[in-house]
């Protein structure tokens, strides 16, 4: 079981408290209704199956709020975790690796 | 006192004699032994049949690695294990075991004679003998290999013991308590560090327990091992026996089964049989040993073959002498100390056969002061004997030349292929490998994990406690903790090398050489060949054609043979094939250990309402739902569930129902913007609504299917009060949240959910007003229409009334906080007597909306169903902006031709169609069908007929046609009608 660092609570926490739902910085058109087929089906379905680090967003069930991590589909590290909102932080060379 | 056990010798407690019964007959032995050590000490080898050939065997190890010697084992009803390894059960009083794999017995078995078509049984024939005619399958084939597949029998009771689970935080856990883990868990406790050793074994001191003549910084090894315990217990080392590591998961996550009451007489009442441990560690030592190889030689399962390491174990810690007159085959100096002790303690050995050309001086020098005879540079081509080995044949080897064999005379024979360090748990990490020309060692690492001792290729007591210590000492200061180094002096010690082999070399038809690599599986050497032959080239895909390395014990002992030959056959170097993935557990674990707590009223948690009490006591039946108990149906004497249902039905629609709607989910949105991200959510049009209203809202997915539906009332400009499906509560909440926190966080918005706060009972018939106008205080009744809401009272409790209807009649849901809702329930109760009011539950309530076409959602949608396809293109705002799934409604494919559309279904005879029948438009075309859509929802209904809804391809344009059911017993016809069946003009809600 993984422990994963919650930004909000500031705490590290088992697993089992937290929900993945889905990649990160995908954000909602400001007016779908201006967006192609073409468009709309790339936010609905088109999604990152990255090989090493990805961006994805987390729910801690404990304190209810959703942040980013950047995890590594590889060795299923969390290498970072971070606040719904804030910039997509550059990879790191640990990361990177 | 048994044949073969030595007055005195070992670690079993002579004094307290145990019986037990094998196959019916009843065998003396000793407090301490294994089932293993017992049947031994009475002469016993045979102990077992393979799974494939059913080729007599008997035990070849004596640990955890046992591939042969599998027995059920029982302790009256419900307690019976098959696949018990014999070599690590313990004896106990009144132990019942059998062996396996076997008919009409042990001695003489008739599916043995697949042994003698061996050669129809080689690698794949799985693959190659089940092929063809496809008609074979049902009737010949899967019969045939479900009888002879399997391992043991199924219990075929309820288990009743109970199991725990422990969760334990420690700074280093060490598994594995030979030299190496104690010299590790003494270094690590030398700061005040918490510390953990764990062990399979019931004792602690690992191969020391069967090196009694090792001595350790002047003491005898027995006596050291008792010091260095008690040292570690006055330190606080938490020291755990009978506990094996599992797995090895992410950040230092070890799983641990402690095996609790298997060796005890009888059990405490009460006590768990085993208890799973789940341990987070600052620092993990793997401290795990080695495991002794076999050699690979026509007839190596002969019962009495068997590993030289584990012959001196049952020496020296059970006092027990396998054989009169041993015979060793060996690549490795181990195997001579094995063969030492022996002669030491009363065997004549027949031989030692070393297949080195070259051994040490010293012990042939040990061999020839005892009268050993030694054949260096000899292999070993065969052996014979039926159900016990009698003699084995051993030729001289010049280079490629196998010379003129002889047989020799033994009555059991000692075989060492060498030593494989037990790499398990470091590959469950994904810790790499590296090859070090004889076998592979731990590389790099993953986590913070030391290996230490055999475990990484040292041999030697000597070697294996300095490492130990450095190991223990590395994981101190892993933790940013000091400490110091410690030295051990050993005497006696038992230093060894050797070599590692493929195939041994026969002057035989190696194609007729009955090799055995993995014992339990029936896998050869000639089966590696074939299957490389065959065009196998990945190790994964030589496992799996051959089932190299798939038995319980998951390739310990089979795993490197195998692939020193898959790599000889492929002319590679091993390390270039590599090994297949280790996976946890590390040995057979219980379901019961896994499943802990979770099982029976403890495997979920059963949600309840505050009315549930009531329902209970006046008989309700109920179902789950989600994770509710909901009360189904209340049945009166003599009444069968269709027709209490019936009851309650036309009770409602005749006068007054009553329904527990608490399970209902709830969430209260409160703030300034609230109805703005109403508007957002909701496909439906909220800023119109007035306070005091309400409506029935449709929320989707942002893919435009339909996610979950309820009525919401706004309480005030600022609060809306927003009802869920009892199951979808959880998810809504999320999905809002969701929205709330990541896509619109300038939105002032509050979201709670209070399910659980509100008690919600629903009433609905004709005569509700009548009965619950008088309870009411706070309502303007002059406006307050069908869907209209307040907060007011009723029966003197704080109340949120909502008028709506589920039924089509006219209905009320009455929330109240829930510490009152037995309290309303009673109330309503009493005052609705002069209408006979009439309690119903989940299953009157999927009839009386069903009738209406009131759908539910994940029953009549299942998530491919969009607002359109339901029939509720009424409830899209379509004036709307935006909202969640607006756009993917002009999707291509949403509003394309032919979609499934929500319909009802009339069956033509009357009859009841089953919910997920599939539908065709000609019965009569060939087989595979196609089908046009299913049955969602299937009731007998108040009206006389069954009624059903159906999703089916264009559904809205069929309205009067006729559709087919094709079912086991014939094909109905149903026409295809609208999905209000009751009172279609809503003349009944206007009431
Ligand atoms: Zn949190």
């Amino acid at each position: 079981m993984l422990l994963i660092h919650c930004p909000y609570c500031e705490d590290t926490l088992p697993e089992l408290e937290f929900t993945y739902a889905g990649e990160a910085h995908i954000a909602r058109p400001a007016d779908p209704s201006t967006l192609s087929d073409e468009e709309w089906r790339d936010f609905l379905f088109i999604r990152t199956n990255a090989r090493g680090p990805h961006y994805e967003r987390w729910r801690h069930v404990g304190c209810g709020r959703f942040f980013n991590a950047l995890r590594d589909t590889v060795s299923d590290r969390f290498l970072m975790t971070y606040k719904a909102g804030l910039p997509r932080p550059p990879l790191t060379n640990e990361a990177a690796e | 006192m048994s044949r073969y056990r030595i007055p005195g010798k070992g670690r079993v407690d002579h004094s307290a004699p145990v019986s037990f019964t094998f196959d019916g007959k009843t065998y003396p032995g000793l407090r301490g032994d294994t089932v293993a050590s017992a049947l031994l000490a009475n002469g016993v080898h045979l102990m077992g049949r393979s799974f494939k050939y059913h080729r007599p065997r008997g035990a070849v190890t004596a640990g955890s690695e046992e591939p042969n010697a599998l027995i059920g084992t029982s302790r009256g009803p419900g307690r019976f294990e098959p696949n018990t390894r014999a070599t690590v059960q313990e004896l106990r009083a009144g132990l019942v075991t059998e062996s396996q794999n076997k008919w009409p017995s042990l001695s003489f078995d008739m599916g043995a004679i697949n042994d003698r078509a061996y050669m129809l049984f080689s690698a794949g024939f799985y693959y190659k003998t089940f092929m063809w005619p496809k008609s074979f399958w049902d009737k010949v084939y899967e019969p045939v290999i479900r009888g002879a597949a399997g391992l043991g029998k199924s219990p075929t009771e309820t288990d009743p013991d109970h199991y725990a689970s422990r969760y334990l935080h420690t700074d280093v856990l060490i598994v594995g308590a030979g030299p190496a883990g104690i010299a590790a868990a003494l270094a690590a406790a030398q700061s005040g560090a918490d510390v953990t050793l764990v062990d399979e074994n019931p004792e602690m001191g690992g191969s020391l327990l069967s090196d009694p003549g090792v001595q350790i910084d002047g003491k005898p090894a027995w006596d050291w091992i008792e010091a260095q315990l008690g040292r570690l217990r006055a330190a606080g080392v938490r020291l755990m026996t009978r506990t094996t590591a599992i797995g090895y998961y992410h950040q230092n996550m070890v799983g641990l089964c402690q095996r609790l009451t298997d060796h005890l007489d009888s059990p405490p009442k009460g006590a768990p049989r085993e208890r799973m441990w789940r341990v987070r560690a600052g620092q993990v030592v793997l401290a795990q040993g080695a495991l002794e190889k076999p050699l690979v030689f026509d007839g190596n399962d002969r019962p009495g073959v068997m590993l030289a390491g584990a012959a001196q174990t049952y020496l020296h810690k059970y006092g027990v002498r396998v054989g009169d007159a041993p015979a060793v085959v060996t690549s490795h100096d181990s195997a001579w100390y094995a063969a030492f002790d022996l002669a030491d303690n009363g065997a004549r050995v027949a031989a030692i056969i070393d297949t080195r050309d070259t051994v040490r001086p010293d012990l042939l020098d040990a061999a020839r002061k005892r009268g050993i005879k030694v054949l260096a540079g000899h292999t070993v081509t065969t052996t014979k004997g039926r159900l016990r080995v009698k003699s084995v044949r051993a030729a001289p080897v010049r280079g490629t030349h196998v010379g003129a064999g002889r047989d020799i005379a033994c009555d059991c024979l000692l075989m060492c292929g060498g030593w494989t360090p037990s790499l398990h748990l470091f590959s469950h990490t994904k810790g790499s490998l590296a090859w070090d020309g004889q076998t592979f060692l731990p590389d790099r690492k993953t986590e913070d994990v030391e290996i230490a001792g055999a475990g990484r290729g040292l041999w030697g007591y000597e070697p294996a406690l300095a490492d130990g210590a450095a190991a223990g000492l590395r994981a101190l200061e892993g933790l940013g903790r000091a400490g110091h180094g410690t030295s051990f002096a050993v005497a006696n010690d038992r230093p060894g090398t050797g070599v590692s082999h493929t195939e041994l070399p026969t002057d035989g038809n190696p194609g007729r050489a009955r090799a055995f690599i993995d014992f339990q599986n029936d896998v050869t050497a000639k089966d590696i060949r074939l299957a490389v032959r065959e065009g196998m080239r990945s190790i994964e895909h030589v496992k799996r054609y051959t089932t190299n390395g798939m038995a319980t014990d998951q390739g310990k002992m089979s795993n490197i043979n195998g692939l020193m030959i898959a790599a000889d056959a492929l002319g590679k170097a091993p390390p270039q094939v590599g090994l297949t993935t280790f996976r946890p557990p590390y040995t057979p674990t219980s379901f019961g250990a896994f499943c802990g707590y979770l099982r029976g009223e403890t495997f979920q948690l059963t949600r309840k309402t505050p009315i549930d009490p009531w329902a209970e006591a006046n008989g309700a039946v109920f179902e789950p739902v989600a994770q509710w108990r909901r009360a189904w149906y209340f049945p009166r004497a003599g009444e069968d569930m269709h027709a209490a249902v019936l009851r309650e039905c036309k009770a409602t629609r005749a006068s007054l129902g009553i329904f527990d709607a608490s399970t209902l989910g709830k969430i209260e949105v409160a703030g300034p913007d609230a109805v703005e991200f109403m508007n957002r959510m909701y496909t439906n049009p909220w800023t119109k609504l007035a306070p005091g209203r309400c409506r029935y809202g449709l929320l989707l997915g942002e893919d435009g299917f339909i996610r979950d539906d309820g009525v919401i009332g706004r309480l005030s400009p600022d609060l809306f009060h927003v009802t869920t499906t009892t199951g979808g509560a959880a998810r809504v909440l999320t999905m809002m949240e969701d929205y709330l926190q990541t896509e619109w966080p300038e939105l002032d918005v509050w979201l709670t959910s209070t399910t659980e706060q509100w008690a919600t009972v629903a009433l609905n018939g004709p005569n509700v007003l009548a009965m619950l106008k008088p309870l009411v205080q706070g309502v303007d009744w002059d406006d307050f229409p069908h869907m209209s809401c307040a907060e007011c009272t009723v029966a003197g409790l704080p109340a949120r009334l909502f008028r709506l209807s589920f039924t089509g009649e006219v209905g009320f849901e009455v929330n109240v906080p829930a510490r009152h809702g037995l309290a309303l329930w009673t109330a309503l109760m009493e005052a609705g007597k002069p209408h006979d009011i009439t309690p119903y539950g989940t299953e009157a309530m999927h009839v009386l909306r069903a009738e209406k076409g009131y759908i539910i959602v994940g029953q009549d949608t299942d998530g491919t169903v969009t607002p359109q396809d339901a029939g509720l293109d009424w409830a899209v705002g379509k004036a709307k902006r935006d909202f969640v799934g607006k756009r993917s409604l002009s999707r291509p494919d949403i509003v394309a031709k032919g979609r499934k559309q929500l319909v009802g279904l009339l069956t033509e005879d009357g009859s009841l169609l089953q919910e997920g029948a599939q539908i065709v438009l000609d019965p009569d075309q060939p087989k595979p069908m196609r089908m046009v859509g299913h049955v969602t929802s299937s009731y007998q209904s108040t009206m006389g007929h069954p009624i059903a809804m159906a999703v089916i391809e264009g559904g809205f344009d069929r309205m009067g046609e006729t559709v087919f059911i094709p079912m086991p017993d014939g094909v109905r016809k149903a026409r295809v009608t609208s999905t209000v069946f009751y009172d279609p003009d809503n003349a009944r809600l206007k009431a």
